[in-house]
Formats: C-alpha cells, structure tokens, sequence
C-alpha cells in the first residue's frame, strides 16, 4: 500500500480509537466532576487539566519511562498481560487517551453543570436512577456539548506530535502518523512529500470543523 | 398521614437559620406554604421527596419510616412516590410532550394515559417540544408527568406564579379536580393570597425556617379579627389621598377594586402590600349576570 495512505490510515484508527474510548471513560468522570462535591475534586481536576500547561514532551518522557519494561508497570504489563506499550500502536494509543482528557472532559463537565437541576431532580421523584437519569434525560440534554467534546479530541489527536514522537517513535504502519511524517520529510529535506501530508491534513481538519459547526448551528436553531 | 419532625440548618447569602418542622400532613389534605423567598418552602418540599436530608429528626409516611437520623434510615426519592411539579416545570428538552409523561409510567395503561392527558388539557399536544409550549401549556405538561404514576402525594412549588391570570384560574380549578379525583395528598407553595383562599384546606406561614402561623387560610391572613361578610385578597397598586380620606386601589385576581381607608388605616399599608378586605354587607346590591 502507498506510504501516504498507510500513515494517514494510522492517524485517522489512532484519533478515532482515542475518541471512542475516550467517550466511553470521560462521561462517567465528567458526570461524577459536575456532580460531586467531594474534596479531592480539585486534585482530580488539577490531574486531568495537566496536559493542557505541561509540554508533551514531559507526559510522553514520563510514560515512555513508566511503560519500559524495565519499570514496575511496563513490566508489570509485559509479564502477565503480555502488552507491550513502549514504541507501540497501543502504547501511543494510551499516550493520546491521556494527552486529550482534558478536551474530553471540560465540554462536557460544563454541559452537565449548565443543565438546571431540577431536570435530574424531576427524574428521580419519576422513580428513575442515576444512570437512567443520565442516559435518557442528561446526555440528550448536551448533545451540542458531546459533539463538540467529540469533535475537539478527534481533531486534537489528529495534530498530536510530542506525545506520540515520544512513546511511539516513527515506524512505519505502527506509530508513524501524519504529523510525525510531516516532520521526518522536512528533516530530509523533503518539501513536495512534507507538502503532500499538510495539505491533506489541513483539508481534513477543515472539512471536520467545518462540519461540526453546521451541525451545531442548525441544532442551536432548532433549540 | 405524613408525620414529619425534623430540622435542618439552611445556608442563606448573609445569613443561617434552621429550618424547624413539627408538622402532621392529613391524608387527602392540600396543604399551602407560604412565606417570603428564602423562608425554607422549598427545602420544605425537597425534604418531603428525599431531594434533601434533614440534619436531625424522622418522616413517616403512613406508618412507614421515610427518614430517621437515629436509625440510619432514607428512603431515596424514588421510591417515596411522589409527584413532583418544579417551578422551572424541569420538562426534559430532549423529549415531546408524550414522552415526558410517558417517561414516568412504567405500566403501559394507555386507558389511563389517555385519561390523564385529557384530564391535563394536553391531549392536543401530544407531538410538540418543551421549547415550543407556552407557560400553561408547560405547566399542564409537568402536571400530567407528576401524577401520571399515581403518587400518593403531589408536590407543586410554585406552580402558577408565573402565569398570566386567566390562565392561572383556570388551572386552578384543574388543581381542584385532580386533588379530588386522584385523592392526591397535596403540598403546595403559592404567594396568591386569593388563590391560597381557594385552594388550600390549611396553610403554613414559613418565616426564616419557623412556622410562624397555621391553620385555615381566611382566619390565618385575617388573623381572626374581623366577621365581615364579604371579603376578599388583593393587593394594593395605588394610594390617593382625597381631602380626609384615602382611595385604595386594589387588584384581586381579574378585579380591580377602589375602597376608602383612614388615615389610621394607611399608616401600616403601602403599595405593593397583600391585604384583606372586609366589609359587613348590610346593603349589597346584587346583579345576575
């Protein structure tokens, strides 16, 4: 398969898979942040905000070093789930799962805590439970905020770089995604080729936001 | 019967109180509660339905424990059955007027179903949104969702307030009817001293978390000090002195009303209070119409 098409295939299952699993784990943690009043709630935001100030060069310096083999959980994982994640698809996969949180998260912390709550209320004295309140009255209630959740993370581990470079390395088919191809053609001097994946990118990226924005625009008119 | 007895520390912008109830709450009464913002009405219903804890204290709701600090007890909200009618309506934005009342009944008794949106005035609206209802038809929405499971016991927190006259009459008579039909418990919070009049079999005055007064609605706001034979609530919208005297300007419910007053009369009123008038009626003029 041509090389263009193999590493654009690996950006796309990386962003997608990160957004997927990401969804899956980020309402339950963004419904127990805009419910709770626990005291540790800073410490858990504080930790899910990181990667937004830290260079991802540290988070990937700090998980390439937690996940050799050498250390207590890369080793842990090699001997008894047989994972390897150091220079892995899978590794990179966890990498991006961290690094994009934070954009996960905030969209639809701050949908949950704009939503009255009565609405929960209301569903509850109506003899439903927690996650039945959740899943037929509060996460219908912030389909904008889940779109553009969904839509951040995706585009924003499409143009991830520090991260993946880090854990992933750049081999071909496995870790070698757009942006990390972008940069080893232009190290090479190899401008038609790093002009190529940029222009692909940039169209790609465009085309998402372009569509994420009709979308929300004509569900804000139905509102 | 509802026995609740209880207390509960409540957090106001400058200040604390303690919101302190001793209360039995007849089978089949409608009981109002009345008081300014921030006098515990609504923790007062919140508690009811298990949406709050009280600090201290018990609830038992026909003989079945619903909340005993001592004993470690709480029934959640959920299978207190209990109607709830916020004041927002906290319609679910997400589902049509069907829906919304359907999301509460589990049996799939369409015959009752029906009835209840008939009963509710809300068989033509079966389709629409939240978003595309009027207040009313908000209100009748949020009404047919509470009593759609057929709870024992209706809580309405200020249901009509924000509703246009007309409206708000007539659902009161709707109130009225449901009350009776569905032999429903009801707690109410209502500011209408004319629609408490009407509705309410005993009214509790709240005031910074006490009970400051209760009973039956007429001699609780008249305070039993007059007999007056006709009489009615309103409010005051305009005072004009004219040579001794004072006109009053009243409005109660559709009516605008002008009586006199002395003034010894005037030195404790102002525009905008709730007052009562009474009048012995020897001479009333009565006109069919």
């Amino acid at each position: 398969m041509n090389e263009y098409l193999i590493t654009l295939l690996l950006t796309v299952k990386l962003a997608i898979l990160t957004t997927i699993i990401l969804l899956i784990i980020g309402i339950p943690i963004a419904y127990f942040l805009a419910s709770s009043s626990s005291r540790f709630k800073p410490v858990i935001h504080s930790l899910i905000s990181l990667p937004l100030v830290l260079p991802p060069t540290v988070i990937g310096y700090y998980l390439l070093v937690s996940f050799s083999p050498d250390s207590w959980l890369g080793g842990f994982l090699e001997k008894h789930l047989g994972f390897y994640l150091a220079f892995t698809f899978e590794g990179m996969l966890v990498g991006s799962i961290i690094y994009s949180l934070p954009f996960m998260i905030q969209p639809l912390e701050s949908g949950l805590r704009s939503l009255p709550s009565s609405l929960k209320e209301a569903s509850y004295t109506l003899g439903k439970t927690k996650w039945q309140t959740l899943y037929k009255v509060l996460l219908p209630s912030i389909k904008p905020s889940i779109l553009s959740a969904t839509i951040l993370t995706f585009a924003h581990t499409l143009g991830e770089f520090g991260i993946v470079l880090m854990i992933g390395g750049s081999i071909p088919g496995e870790t070698k995604v757009a942006s990390i191809a972008i940069f080893n053609e232009v190290e090479a001097l190899n401008y038609a080729s790093a002009n190529t994946y940029s222009l692909i990118l940039f169209t790609f990226s465009f085309i998402i936001l372009l569509g994420i924005y009709l979308i929300n625009n004509r569900q804000h008119k139905l509102f | 019967m509802i026995e609740l007895k209880y207390r509960k520390k409540l957090n106001f912008s400058s200040s604390t109180a303690f919101l302190e109830v001793d209360q039995k709450i007849l089978k089949q009464e409608f009981l109002i509660l009345y008081g300014k913002s921030g006098s515990g009405k609504t923790s007062f219903l919140k508690i009811l339905a298990g949406l709050m804890d009280p600090d201290e204290g018990k609830i038992i709701s026909e003989g079945k424990s619903w909340f005993d600090k001592n004993q470690n007890i709480k029934v959640s909200p959920q299978k207190r059955n209990i109607g709830f009618v916020f004041q927002d309506y906290a319609l679910f934005p997400n589902m049509s007027v069907k829906q919304n009342v359907e999301f509460a009944h589990d049996t799939k008794d369409s015959v009752f179903l029906n009835e209840v949106f008939e009963v509710c005035g809300i068989k033509g609206l079966l389709n629409r949104k939240p978003d595309t209802l009027s207040g009313g038809q908000k209100q009748r929405t949020a009404l047919a969702r509470a009593i759609v499971k057929k709870p024992s016991i209706l809580i309405l927190d200020e249901p009509l307030s924000a509703l246009d006259q007309e409206t708000r009459l007539s659902l009161q008579d709707e109130l009225v009817r449901i009350h009776k039909k569905f032999e429903l418990t009801t707690i109410m919070v209502s500011h209408d001293l004319s629609e408490i009049a009407k509705l309410g079999h005993r009214v509790l005055v709240l005031d910074e978390g006490k009970i400051k007064e209760e009973g039956d609605p007429i001699t609780v706001f008249s305070k039993g000090k007059v007999s007056g034979k006709v009489k009615f609530v309103g409010e005051i919208i305009h005072i004009k002195k004219e040579d001794i005297i004072f006109v009053l300007t009243i409005a109660s419910g559709n009516n605008i009303v002008k009586v006199v007053a002395t003034e010894e009369d005037i030195k404790s009123l102002g525009v905008g209070d709730k007052v009562m008038v009474a009048s012995k009626a020897f001479n009333p003029i009565i006109v069919k119409i």
